[in-house]
């Protein structure tokens, strides 16, 4: 009954996502803009500048406020241009603070973030106390507001997103070897600055998107939980591209589902929430490197070798004797430290010990196989 | 200047001296995003505390936010171990995550709280002195003031005490912990004061700013000096500078003191950046110009000791030999004429005894591996720098 009632209320809120005008530019907007962070998240997070995307989203601050001081309108597409290239020289200072100084990068990072944004908000400020109608809404752009997206805005990320995808394919094997190996890349001739630059643009351009919807403090996270997410999954870089790109979009279609079924709840906190979902269930479930599974093996192993040295143990008391079946007191095990009782059943079960009352004795089978022990082991080690 | 304008920038300049010590450590120790993260994540913990006392400057509030943070610090500090993701990814997971939830929190009880998290971010320091203390009916000073004067003291208490495990621990880790300091101790015992600091101060000044206070005067006097408590009183000084100068850049333009004071740290970074006499810049750029140079110049040397031949050493064949551009070879030749490393004949380019002598030692150092050496050997040979 309640799985029915759940699919009823689901297939109404599809119908919903199709017929309105308004939850159906915010699904697709979030949507689009979660896959476009989350292929080019991907890089930032490989490339160890997880904490670019923190700081340039609130370099672009003073850049919104400028275009609006300028241009006194407050055309969204005017405003990301100017949160882009204010986005951009806050990269570039960084980047000159960490070769040019001896100052390090988390510090540069620190530092350009704090400050444009503090810029940004005197800017801001600044705006509300001038005799102008037109400024309310500007700190929209502090904690985004999907609400307020058209469909201008979604075809404006459809072909940013377009443009991203089309440059990355092209460049694909450019960027990759970039990512891995930097000194390689530089020695097989390409202009390992300008692809820098590029992918960097790229991620810049890509935050300054996301301003409008989740907002400058938010957008970071936007960035890392798809790529750090998918990253679990995979070893492949363009299987994490895809996946980062799926995941994202699914957190921005989940957060606006969430947010838009209840009162009070903004669509950005939400989405992060969702991404964040998916970074947790990544980290514990994924078969390779989640820790449910690692803590599986580490148990596993830790039973297989209690299990060998316990069969090592046997073997070296069943050598002294002619025959190997003879058979032994189980209280000779108890002063060995490997020993448990659900080692001897295991041993029982694969046929290499039998019982008989209090005794135990080995079987041929297990005499050859701890024989074997060693150099199985050293021949896997090979 | 009223008495409210002289607790405004008593305020802000007992703040940025709070902030400026453990921002100085957390600078050289590598962590200063981690004061970013802690000024965001400790939203939910501000908010909790709100729901609770129902207002904003009470101690349960700044405890629960110092948990907050330390919290944080323990969460990204799991996440890094298990290796899963990278240091700065974790940091970049968790604040987000943390804040996200205070933001909801804030939204879903909307009408029963008065919290804006506008105010948390930013802060308001000109409504500062309006929130006053009073004991026994006496007023004695604005509430915000007591907070980060107490703050300030404890602090300042605790640098006293712990400067040199401080010190130890920062520059030398292991042997900080080999001589029975704990690391674990030292580094949480920062990370709470960091906390505390940022709560006390996040209601009058605002996260952002705590944040710009923080990392921005360390980051400056680092640039200027290389002696830890030059460094802190350095800090110091500049955070108070820009606290003043920026309350009335603000008064100027009625527009928010936080962020007039940030942008005054700005100005004073980008300054520093520039202009610090060996580690900015410009000083960068002239050394590397004049490296770039001085090395020509050895090369140049070089070229002329290997070649007795005329025609080698004439003026023109250097512009090709070398592979030289014009204006590079004439700097490098009016050098070398200058340093009396050369002389010219006939628009033959010979070594002088001087010349020769600097040549076989550089020579005599670069097959040693003893490269370094060549620095100070130009001290003696030198009478212009490239």
């Amino acid at each position: 009954m309640i799985k029915n009632e759940l699919l009823i209320e689901l297939t109404e809120y599809i119908e919903l996502v199709i017929n309105d005008y308004t939850l159906r530019t915010i699904t697709l907007g979030t949507a689009i803009l979660g896959a476009v962070t989350g292929m080019l998240g991907s890089f930032a997070v490989l490339r160890k500048q997880s904490l670019l995307g923190d700081a340039i989203s609130h370099a672009a601050l003073p850049g919104i406020a400028i275009a609006f001081l300028i241009t006194g309108a407050k055309d969204s597409n005017t405003l990301l241009l100017g949160a882009l290239v204010s986005g951009l020289l806050g990269t570039f200072w960084i980047r000159g603070i960490i070769t040019k100084t001896h100052l390090k990068s988390d510090t540069a990072l620190g530092l350009i973030l704090s400050l444009f944004f503090g810029f940004g908000m005197l800017l801001l400020t600044f705006i509300q106390k001038q005799p102008n109608a037109n400024q309310a809404g500007l700190d929209k752009y502090l904690f985004g507001q999907a609400a307020t997206l058209v469909e201008s805005d979604v075809w404006m990320m459809a072909i940013v997103t377009g443009v991203c995808l089309f440059v990355l394919l092209l460049f694909w094997k450019e960027f990759k070897i970039l990512l891995f190996d930097k000194d390689y890349a530089k020695t097989l001739g390409f202009n390992t600055k300008t692809i820098d630059i590029l992918i960097t643009s790229f991620i810049v351009l890509a935050i300054v998107l996301g301003l409008q919807t989740v907002g400058v403090v938010l957008m970071s996270a936007m960035l890392l939980a798809p790529a750090a997410a998918a990253r679990q999954w995979t070893n492949s870089l363009s299987k994490m591209v895809l996946l980062a790109a799926v995941f994202g979009a699914f957190s921005g279609v989940f957060g606006t589902a969430i947010s838009a079924s209840q009162n009070n709840l903004s669509t950005g906190p939400v989405i992060v929430i969702v991404a964040a979902v998916f970074v947790f269930v990544s980290f514990v479930f994924s078969p390779s490197r989640g820790l449910l599974f690692k803590q599986i093996r580490f148990i596993k192993n830790r039973r297989d070798l209690q299990l060998h040295k316990t069969l090592a143990f046997m073997y070296h008391i069943a050598e002294t004797h002619d025959n190997i079946s003879h058979p032994h007191e189980i209280k000779i095990l108890n002063n060995f430290q490997g020993y448990t009782k659900s080692t001897l059943k295991n041993l029982v079960e694969k046929n290499y010990v039998t019982i008989e009352g209090t005794t135990w004795s080995l079987t041929q089978k297990g005499f050859n196989s701890a024989a074997n022990l060693y150099n199985q082991l050293s021949k896997k080690d090979e | 200047m009223s008495s409210a304008q002289f607790e405004i920038q008593l305020i802000a300049s007992f703040v940025a001296i709070a902030c400026a010590i453990p921002g100085t450590f957390l600078v050289l120790r590598k962590m200063a995003m981690i004061s970013d993260a802690i000024s965001h994540s400790i939203l939910p913990g501000i908010v909790v505390g709100f729901f609770i006392t129902q207002d904003l400057n009470s101690p349960l509030l700044i405890l629960l936010a110092a948990v907050t943070g330390v919290i944080t610090e323990v969460l990204v500090e799991y996440i890094q171990k298990t290796g899963l993701v990278k240091e700065d990814t974790a940091i970049g997971l968790v604040f987000p995550v943390l804040f996200s939830i205070g933001v909801i929190m804030i939204a879903k009880n909307a009408n029963d709280v008065h919290l804006d998290i506008d105010a948390v971010l930013l802060g308001e320091l000109a409504f500062a002195p309006f929130d006053r203390l009073f004991v026994s009916g006496v007023d004695i000073g604005p509430k915000s003031l007591w907070i980060i004067g107490s703050i300030l003291i404890v602090t300042l208490v605790l640098l006293y005490a712990f400067f040199k495990e401080l010190k130890l621990s920062t520059f030398d880790k292991g042997l900080a912990a080999s001589l029975g300091f704990s690391p674990a101790i030292i580094h949480y015992g920062l990370m709470s004061i960091s906390s505390i600091t940022t709560v006390g101060a996040f209601d009058a000044v605002g996260a952002i700013l705590v944040v710009a206070l923080m990392i921005a005067p360390p980051a400056s006097a680092y640039l200027l000096t290389k002696d830890l408590k030059k460094m802190l009183l350095l800090s110091a000084c500049f955070g108070v500078f820009c606290a003043i100068s920026g309350y009335w850049l603000a008064h100027w333009l009625d527009a928010s003191i936080a962020g007039s004071i940030t942008t005054m740290l700005g100005l004073l970074f980008l300054l520093v950046y520039l202009f610090a006499p060996s580690k900015g810049v410009i000083a960068v750029l002239y050394r590397e110009k004049q490296q770039r140079t001085e090395v020509s110049l050895l090369t140049f040397l070089l070229h002329l000791k290997n070649h007795d031949e005329a025609s080698e050493r004439h003026v023109n064949h250097l512009n090709e030999h070398i592979n030289w551009q014009k204006v590079r070879s004439k700097t490098v030749l009016d050098l070398a004429l200058k340093n009396n490393m050369i002389e010219i004949e006939n628009q033959v380019v010979s070594l002088t005894p001087k010349g020769d002598e600097f040549t076989t030692q550089a020579i005599d150092y670069i097959i040693t591996n003893e490269d370094a050496q060549i620095e100070d050997m130009k001290e003696d040979f030198f009478l212009f720098r490239g």
